[in-house]
């Protein structure tokens, strides 16, 4: 399926190793990325934090811009912030035609305008979204070369992508904050349910308060470590930035070891899929789950990986 | 809803988490099996397994129709009223069909469900002078306002200070010290209401506190955890928003700093450049930021961290000092959007609470987009485009 790709800015800054393991990843999952390297930051919260129409036009210009991707199913995004900051503007957008309106004659300057023309509407998914809910489960299993046996993976979802419940679309039906786990188990791993899986990175408050911010980060890794986990794997590169970046800082302000390597969503996908670690950017984390995990045992090769 | 309630009696096993600190004993988990109608409350699972079981069990309740506020609890890990929360959904949403029922978090158990409110959630409402500092003079009648800023400050006033927030806060979990989500709510309540006179020192003193106003860590867990909708965590967002916009306050915990820093880089770059949002959250929100001695102090603090990332190749040296951007006609467009937003003689703010939707309208593109996918049931493009 065709996608308007929206990459956000970690992915392209500190958290390279995520934005080149989707790149690898898409083809495997018949993904065709198309990006929309003319789209800007969503705010990540704090431009609308700033002033909240800005952050709204902003966004508004990024779905007007997906919305001209000729024969795009939807737009798909690979960062929890960036799904939530966008699905935040988005329900402020589609709620009042008056505001939409508003916020066109902004962007009218540029010849653009988002709609909720049926011709062209947006639906705007995570890549973990899109993996259950377009590729299915079934269909990712009948993929998986490399099973992920053996691996103790926790899931770390990020605040954004789950909560609001009800403006991400989670319900019975779609247990959007238990895709993670579903997705472990469809490549083999064993999830690892910890107490922090879905709490706070503490990343948003790392300028303003290190300390609080990086006791979240440590506790949940060690509450990981706790529950055996060999690994985690996120949806959110922000919190990447908190849980592998800063981790030996996190490990000195909860005073232990932690040591807990921390895996991007295509990145586990990408090894059950038969990439090899070194090409899905595992050597550019901090901790390295290249050195700590021994995939020759733990990823056991069944088919002729 | 009438076969709801025509439903007859069923059996609920609930599992609860018990406590008596003078006891000293450890906590414990004990389980009673009660019979009710499925549309029938925790609460009153509860009372009955107290009537019929065990009369020691401690819970604290009055009005029974989310009013009071008095009976807070968490079902199956998630903060709720007990009242308000109806057997057959609590056992839908167990684990193991066993209903868990616990105190509240971040306060001080007293008794098996009853957690000590005094000691943290109404210190902290206390803390930020909940009432009217009337405007000067007081007119004879009474304060003509808009209706639009009254209708606004009535979702804060909303609360029915169950805790619920207070409960589940994750900045708090880790930051006891931390103002928190309720008494922040109660704070719009009076800097949004025009008839106060006093909103910048409200806000001075918020934004100053290293525990307060900038020391909420943007979870959303308070938006969930709300029983009335009063959106704890956006009327943060707000007060933020008025202190540094409307009243020019910079406080000493980089709150305006990184707020600024963030926007005037998007605004130059288009996309976030990280190395540098660091020294100017810390410095000042210039190119000359990390010259400051706060931005030095922090820079020099994080040399390990750097160096690690640059040995793994995460960061690179032209990374750090230039910044990615986005091609430059768009970088054009979206610096006139700034231009033209941020110079409006007011903000533009929507607020749903106020507003209102329009009939449906996300249905409408909720039910195309799911036709566009191929998969004309799927609710879950429904959810997305809400």
């Amino acid at each position: 399926m065709k996608v308007a790709y929206w990459p956000g800015c970690v992915s392209r800054g500190f958290t390279p190793e995520l934005h080149g393991s989707m790149a690898k990843v898409a083809p495997l999952l018949d993904i065709e990325l198309v990006e929309l390297d003319r789209a800007c930051c969503t705010g990540a919260g704090v431009i609308a934090e700033h002033n909240q129409e800005l952050a709204d036009t902003l966004n508004a210009r990024t779905f007007a811009l997906a919305q001209q991707v000729e024969g795009a199913a939807m737009m798909m995004n690979i960062c929890s912030t960036c799904q939530g900051a966008q699905s935040e503007c988005q329900e402020r957008l589609d709620a009042n035609s008056e505001y939409r309106a508003h916020v066109n004659s902004t962007l009218a300057g540029e010849g653009l305008s988002y709609d909720l023309d049926p011709a062209r509407p947006l639906t705007n998914k995570n890549f973990l979204w899109l993996l259950v809910e377009e590729i299915g489960l079934d269909a990712l299993r009948a993929k998986v070369r490399r099973p992920l046996t053996n691996l103790k993976v926790g899931p770390f979802y990020g605040c954004y992508i789950v909560r609001p419940r009800e403006r991400l679309g989670i319900d019975a039906e779609h247990p959007r904050d238990h895709y993670l786990e579903q997705v472990i188990d469809a490549l083999g791993g064993t999830v690892i349910e910890y107490a922090g899986m879905r709490k706070c990175c503490g990343f948003p408050i790392i300028t303003m308060n290190k300390e609080a911010s990086l006791k979240q980060a440590g506790r949940h890794l060690g509450d990981a470590v706790d529950a055996d986990a060999d690994c985690l794997v996120t949806p959110c590169p922000l919190c990447h930035l908190n849980l592998d970046l800063q981790q030996p800082v996190a490990a000195g302000v909860v005073g232990r070891e932690l040591n807990m390597p921390v895996l991007h969503l295509p990145q586990l996908v990408g090894l059950a899929l038969g990439l090899e670690p070194k090409d899905l950017g595992l050597a550019r984390h901090i901790v390295r789950p290249t050195s700590v995990i021994d995939w020759s045992v733990s990823v056991v090769a069944s088919a002729a990986a | 809803m009438a076969e709801a309630h025509d439903r007859p009696p069923e059996k609920f096993t609930l599992r609860m988490r018990r406590y008596d600190p003078e006891s000293g004993n450890a906590p414990y988990w004990d389980e009673h099996t009660v019979e009710l109608e499925p549309h029938r409350s925790v609460l009153e699972a509860v009372l009955q397994a107290k009537d019929r079981f065990d009369g020691s069990i401690g819970i604290r309740c009055s009005c029974r129709q989310a009013i009071c506020g008095s009976c807070g609890i968490r079902v199956n890990g998630e903060p709720a009223l007990a009242c308000h929360t109806h057997l057959d959904a609590a056992k839908a949403g167990a684990r193991d069909g066993v209903i868990e029922i616990e105190p509240m978090g971040n306060m001080p158990v007293l008794k098996d469900l009853i957690v000590d409110m005094d000691a943290v959630h109404w210190k902290k409402i206390q803390r930020v002078t909940p009432w009217l500092l009337a405007k000067q003079p007081v007119p004879e009648r009474e304060y003509i306002v808009s209706k639009d800023s009254m209708v606004d400050v009535t979702q804060t006033m909303a609360c029915i200070q169950c805790g619920a927030c207070v409960s589940d806060c994750l900045a708090m979990e880790v930051d006891p010290g931390f103002i928190g989500p309720a008494a922040l709510a109660k704070a719009y309540r009076f800097v949004g209401d025009p008839r106060d006179d006093e909103p910048f020192e409200r806000l001075n003193d918020l934004a100053q506190d290293p525990q307060g106003l900038f020391d909420c860590t943007h979870c959303f867990k308070c938006v969930q955890a709300c029983p009335k909708d009063v959106n704890p965590m956006g009327q943060i967002m707000r007060l933020r928003r008025i202190a540094t916009a409307d009243h020019k306050i910079v406080d000493q915990n980089n709150g305006a700093r990184h707020e600024a820093a963030f926007a005037s880089l998007i605004e130059n770059n288009g996309i976030l450049w990280e190395a540098e949002l660091i020294p100017r959250s810390y410095g000042g929100n210039s190119w000359f930021g990390k010259f400051a001695p706060a931005a030095g102090k922090e820079l020099v603090a994080s040399i390990p961290t750097a160096i690690r990332g640059l040995l793994r190749g995460k960061m690179t040296i032209p990374k750090i000092l230039k910044p990615h951007k986005i091609p430059s006609q768009d970088l054009k467009a979206v610096r006139s959007i700034y231009e033209r937003i941020e110079s409006r003689p007011e903000r533009y703010e929507l607020n749903l609470y106020i507003a209102g939707e329009d009939e449906a309208p996300a249905a409408v593109a909720a039910g195309v987009a799911s036709e566009a996918a191929g998969n004309q049931a799927d609710p879950a493009t429904e959810g997305s485009a809400q």
